[in-house]
C-alpha cells in the first residue's frame, strides 16, 4: 500500500472542466542508481495509471523512470452527474492500488 | 602465511571486468527522433498547438515542474508522449484522454539527467502531429550515478 492524496473540489459544476490532482507517496526508484557495493539497485516504479469516473475513462498514463519520486500529477476531468472517481495504479513488484473519491456535482 | 582477501592479484584480474561494466547510458536525439517517427508514421509533425512549459534554467534535475498543454478541445486529441533526449531512458510520459477528461492539460515532475532538449508530441484523431519541445540547462543533474 502507498499513500495517496487526491485533490479534487468540495463541489464542481455539471459539464464545467474541474482540476484532479494526485500526490502519491512512492520512490520511483528509476532503476539506473548502484547502492554503495556498486549493485544495481532495481527499478521500482508506478508505470500506469488510469482515472475513471463511474467507469468512464478521463486519462489513461504510462509513467517512466523519468517521473520523480513521490509523483505529482494534475489533470482535468469533468462530470455529468455525482459519482466516484477512481484511480487505479499499478507498478513493479506486484503494485496495484485502486483509490476512490467522491464527485458531487451542484 | 594467508593473504588477505582482496590481495593485489584479485584487483589486477577485476580491472578488466570493471571496465567492461556498463557505465549509465544516454538516450540520444537520433534515438528520440526514431521514436517520434514510429510514433507519427508517415505525418509531418507541424509546431505549435501544443505547449510544453518547463524551466529554461533548472537548478535540480530531480524535480522540475512540467506542464503540457493542447490547445484543442480534449475530444479532438488522441494522445500526448514526452519524450527527454539527455536521459538514460527517452521516455517520460504517456497520456491518452477519454471522454470524461476536461481540458488537455498535465501537470508533473520530472527528472532530468543533464542538459538537453525536452519534446512533447500531440497526435490528434484528425491524424496531425504536432510538437513542442524545450532546451534547459540543468545545473544539478537528477542522481543517475
Amino acid at each position: 500500500m502507498v499513500r495517496v492524496l487526491i485533490n479534487v473540489p468540495k463541489t464542481v459544476r455539471r459539464d464545467e472542466p474541474f482540476e484532479v490532482r494526485l500526490l502519491i507517496s512512492h520512490p520511483m526508484e528509476s532503476g539506473q542508481r548502484r547502492d554503495t557495493l556498486g549493485l544495481a539497485i532495481p527499478r521500482e516504479i508506478i508505470d500506469r495509471l488510469d482515472c475513471t469516473l463511474d467507469g468512464e475513462a478521463v486519462i489513461h498514463m504510462s509513467l517512466f523512470p523519468a517521473i520523480s519520486a513521490n509523483p505529482y500529477l494534475s489533470f482535468s476531468a469533468v462530470a455529468q452527474r455525482s459519482g466516484t472517481m477512481t484511480i487505479t495504479f499499478s507498478g513493479d513488484r506486484g503494485l496495484t492500488q485502486v483509490e476512490s473519491v467522491p464527485i458531487t456535482v451542484v | 602465511m594467508s593473504r588477505p582477501f582482496p590481495t593485489r592479484r584479485h584487483f589486477l584480474l577485476a580491472a578488466p571486468v570493471c571496465a567492461l561494466l556498463p557505465t549509465p547510458s544516454r538516450a540520444t536525439e537520433a534515438q528520440v527522433a526514431t521514436l517520434i517517427a514510429e510514433l507519427v508514421g508517415q505525418v509531418p509533425v507541424q509546431s505549435g498547438r501544443i505547449t510544453l512549459d518547463l524551466p529554461l534554467l533548472v537548478e535540480n534535475g530531480n524535480v522540475v515542474a512540467m506542464t503540457v498543454a493542447v490547445d484543442a478541445p480534449v475530444g479532438l486529441v488522441r494522445d500526448i508522449h514526452v519524450f527527454a533526449d539527455g536521459n538514460p531512458l527517452p521516455d517520460v510520459a504517456h497520456f491518452q484522454f477519454g471522454p470524461r477528461a476536461g481540458v488537455p492539460r498535465i501537470a508533473t515532475r520530472i527528472r532530468l539527467a543533464t542538459s538537453q532538449t525536452v519534446t512533447a508530441i500531440a497526435r490528434m484523431n484528425d491524424g496531425s502531429c504536432w510538437k513542442d519541445s524545450v532546451e534547459l540547462l540543468v545545473t544539478l543533474a537528477a542522481c543517475i550515478e
